[in-house]
C-alpha cells in the first residue's frame, strides 16, 4: 500500500511539459516546417513531394476505406502464420541444436552464417514451391523469421540453470516431459526475445514479397500507389504501415519487458 | 557404433557430421528428383545446379555484378559510418538531444525501411543511387546507438586524466573517448554494414537493376532453374563470406582494445 502511494506521488510531481518534450516538439515542427516548403518549393517534379494537408487527406481517406483494412487483414494474416510455422520450427530447432554441445558445434554454424543473408533472394523458389498465392508470402515471413527465433532459442538453452536440468533428471522425465516441464519454462524469456527479433523480420519477408509480386495484402498497396503514381496514397500508406510495425515492436517489447520483471 | 562414438570424442566429428548431413541432404534430393518423387520443373537436380556454376560465373558477368553490389555496400558502408558516428557523437554531446531522440531512433531501427523503395525509386530513379541510400538509412540506426553506448560507457577515470591534462573537448574525443568507445563503435558499424548487404542485395532483386540481386531476377525470368538456385547460392556464398570477415575484424579489434 505504501509503495502505491510513493508511486503516485512521484507521477504527481512530474511536469508534462518537460525540456525534452519541448524540444521533441519542436523538432517535429521543423521538419514539418521544412517539408512544406520543399513541397511548394518546386525543387522537385510535381507531385514528387506532396504537401502536408495533400498527405494528410490521403491518409483520412485510406483509414476510412474498408479497403484497407481487408489488405491489413490479408497481412496481418499472412504474418501470424508466418510467425506461427517460423516460430514452432524455430523453437525446435533452437531446443534440439542448443541441447547438446555436439549438436551445437556441428549445425549452429549454419544457422550462425545464414541468418543474416538477404532471404528475399529465395522468394522465386518459394513462388515455384508455394505458388503465387498467400502461400509463398508466408513461407517467405516463415523463412525470415526462423533463424532469428531458432538462434536465439539455442543461445538460451545453453543459459539455462543446471539445476534444473538435474532435478527433471532425478524424476526420470523423458524427451517430452524434459521439453515441455523444464526446458519450455525456463526457456521463456529467450522465446519471447527471439520471438519480438522474428516478428520484425518477418513483417519485412511477408511484406516485400507482397510488394513483388501480390494482388492484395499492404504491400500490394504500396506498389498499387507506386504504379498510379498517386504519391499522397503513397506516403499514407507509408506512414500506416510505419505506425502499425513500431506498434507491434513496441507492444511485443513491452510484454518481453513485462515478463523480465515478472521473472526477477 | 566405434564411427559414432569417434566423431563425438573428436575435435573434427562435429564439423564433419554438420558436412556430412548437409551432403546427405542434397544426395537425397538428387535420388528424389531422379526417381520423379520431387518434380525436376521445381526443384532442378543439385548435380546440375553443381554443374551451372561455372557457366553462370562465365557467362552472366559475375565479377561485374559483384563489384557493383560491393561497390554499393562500400559507398553505402562509408556514408553510414560517417553520419552514425557523427550523429552518436552529437547525442552523446548534447544530453537534452539524446534524451529527445534515442527512443525515436531505436524505433526507427524497428520500421520496415526498406519497404519504402517504391518511394526511393520515384525520389532517386532506377539507379544505384536508390540502392545506396535505402542500403544506408536501414544500417544508420545500429551506428547511432552503438556509438552512443561505446561513448556512454567510457570509464570516468580515463576521462577524468584528460581533464587533469587539460585537453579542450576536441583533444578529449579524439584521445580518450573515440578510441575508447571503438571496439563497441565497430559492432555498430558491422551491424550496420550487414544491414547495409541485405538492403542492397534485396532491392537490387526487387527493383531489377545492379548486381547479384538482378542476376537472380534475369536468370527467374529465363525459367533457368539450375542458374537461379546457382545465383541464390553464390549470393549466399557472398553474405557469409562479409559476415564472416567483418566478425573475425571484430574480434581482432576487441583483442587489440
Amino acid at each position: 500500500m505504501a509503495e502505491i502511494g510513493r508511486l503516485t506521488r512521484v507521477r504527481q510531481g512530474r511536469p508534462w511539459l518537460t525540456p525534452v518534450m519541448l524540444l521533441r516538439a519542436v523538432i517535429v515542427l521543423v521538419l514539418l516546417v521544412v517539408w512544406q516548403i520543399l513541397a511548394v518549393s518546386g525543387w522537385f517534379y510535381r507531385g514528387v513531394v506532396p504537401s502536408l494537408p495533400k498527405i494528410w487527406e490521403a491518409l483520412l481517406k485510406l483509414l476510412s476505406a474498408t479497403d484497407f483494412y481487408f489488405h491489413l487483414g490479408v497481412t496481418v494474416e499472412e504474418i501470424v502464420i508466418a510467425l506461427s510455422i517460423g516460430g514452432v520450427s524455430g523453437v525446435i530447432a533452437g531446443l534440439v541444436i542448443g541441447g547438446h554441445k555436439f549438436t551445437a558445434e556441428a549445425f549452429e554454424p549454419y544457422l550462425h552464417y545464414l541468418g543474416p543473408t538477404p532471404k528475399i533472394i529465395f522468394f522465386p523458389v518459394m513462388i515455384m514451391w508455394f505458388g503465387v498465392d498467400s502461400g509463398s508470402k508466408i513461407a517467405m515471413g516463415a523463412l525470415s523469421c526462423f533463424f532469428p527465433i531458432a538462434l536465439n532459442v539455442a543461445a538460451g538453452m545453453r543459459q539455462i540453470d543446471r539445476v534444473l536440468i538435474k532435478v527433471g533428471e532425478s524424476f526420470r522425465a523423458n524427451h517430452w516431459q524434459m521439453a515441455m516441464k523444464i526446458y519450455l519454462p525456463a526457456m521463456r524469456h529467450p522465446i519471447i526475445n527471439g520471438l519480438r527479433l522474428g516478428l520484425g523480420v518477418a513483417m519485412i519477408g511477408t511484406l516485400l514479397a507482397e510488394t513483388k509480386l501480390s494482388n492484395r495484402g499492404i504491400g500490394f498497396l504500396v506498389i498499387q500507389a507506386y504504379n498510379n503514381f498517386d504519391m499522397p496514397r503513397l506516403y499514407a500508406v507509408l506512414i500506416a504501415l510505419f505506425v502499425v510495425a513500431i506498434g507491434a515492436n513496441a507492444v511485443v517489447a513491452r510484454f518481453a519487458a513485462f515478463d523480465q520483471i515478472k521473472q526477477k | 557404433m566405434n564411427i559414432a562414438s569417434s566423431l563425438t570424442r573428436h575435435r573434427w566429428g562435429p564439423p564433419v557430421v554438420g558436412l556430412g548431413s548437409a551432403v546427405f541432404v542434397l544426395l537425397a534430393v538428387e535420388g528424389l528428383v531422379r526417381i520423379g518423387l520431387i518434380n525436376r520443373f521445381i526443384v532442378p537436380l543439385p548435380s546440375d545446379v553443381v554443374g551451372s556454376f561455372a557457366r553462370v560465373i562465365v557467362e552472366e558477368d559475375v565479377l561485374h555484378r559483384f563489384l557493383l553490389t560491393a561497390w554499393e555496400c562500400l559507398a553505402a558502408g562509408v556514408l553510414l559510418t560517417f553520419f552514425g558516428v557523427a550523429i552518436g557523437a552529437l547525442m552523446h554531446r548534447l544530453p537534452l538531444f539524446r534524451h529527445a531522440c534515442e527512443t525515436w531512433v531505436a524505433a526507427f531501427a524497428s520500421a520496415p525501411l526498406v519497404l519504402a523503395y517504391p518511394l526511393f525509386l520515384v525520389l532517386f530513379g532506377r539507379s544505384s543511387l536508390t540502392i545506396i541510400m535505402l542500403a544506408f538509412l536501414s544500417g544508420l540506426p545500429p551506428v547511432i546507438l552503438k556509438t552512443l553506448e561505446g561513448l556512454m560507457a567510457t570509464r570516468r577515470v580515463l576521462i577524468n586524466v584528460g581533464r587533469s591534462f587539460k585537453l579542450t573537448p576536441s583533444q578529449q574525443f579524439w584521445k580518450i573517448l573515440f578510441p575508447s568507445a571503438l571496439p563497441t563503435i565497430f559492432v555498430g558499424i558491422r551491424l550496420g554494414l550487414i544491414f547495409a548487404l541485405i538492403n542492397v542485395v534485396g532491392v537490387e532483386f526487387l527493383i531489377n537493376f545492379g548486381g547479384l540481386g538482378q542476376l537472380i531476377n534475369e536468370l527467374v525470368e529465363r525459367y533457368d532453374l539450375p542458374g537461379v538456385y546457382a545465383a541464390i547460392c553464390f549470393v549466399i556464398l557472398v553474405s557469409v563470406v562479409f559476415f564472416a570477415t567483418t566478425e573475425r575484424a571484430e574480434r581482432w579489434l576487441r583483442s587489440v582494445g
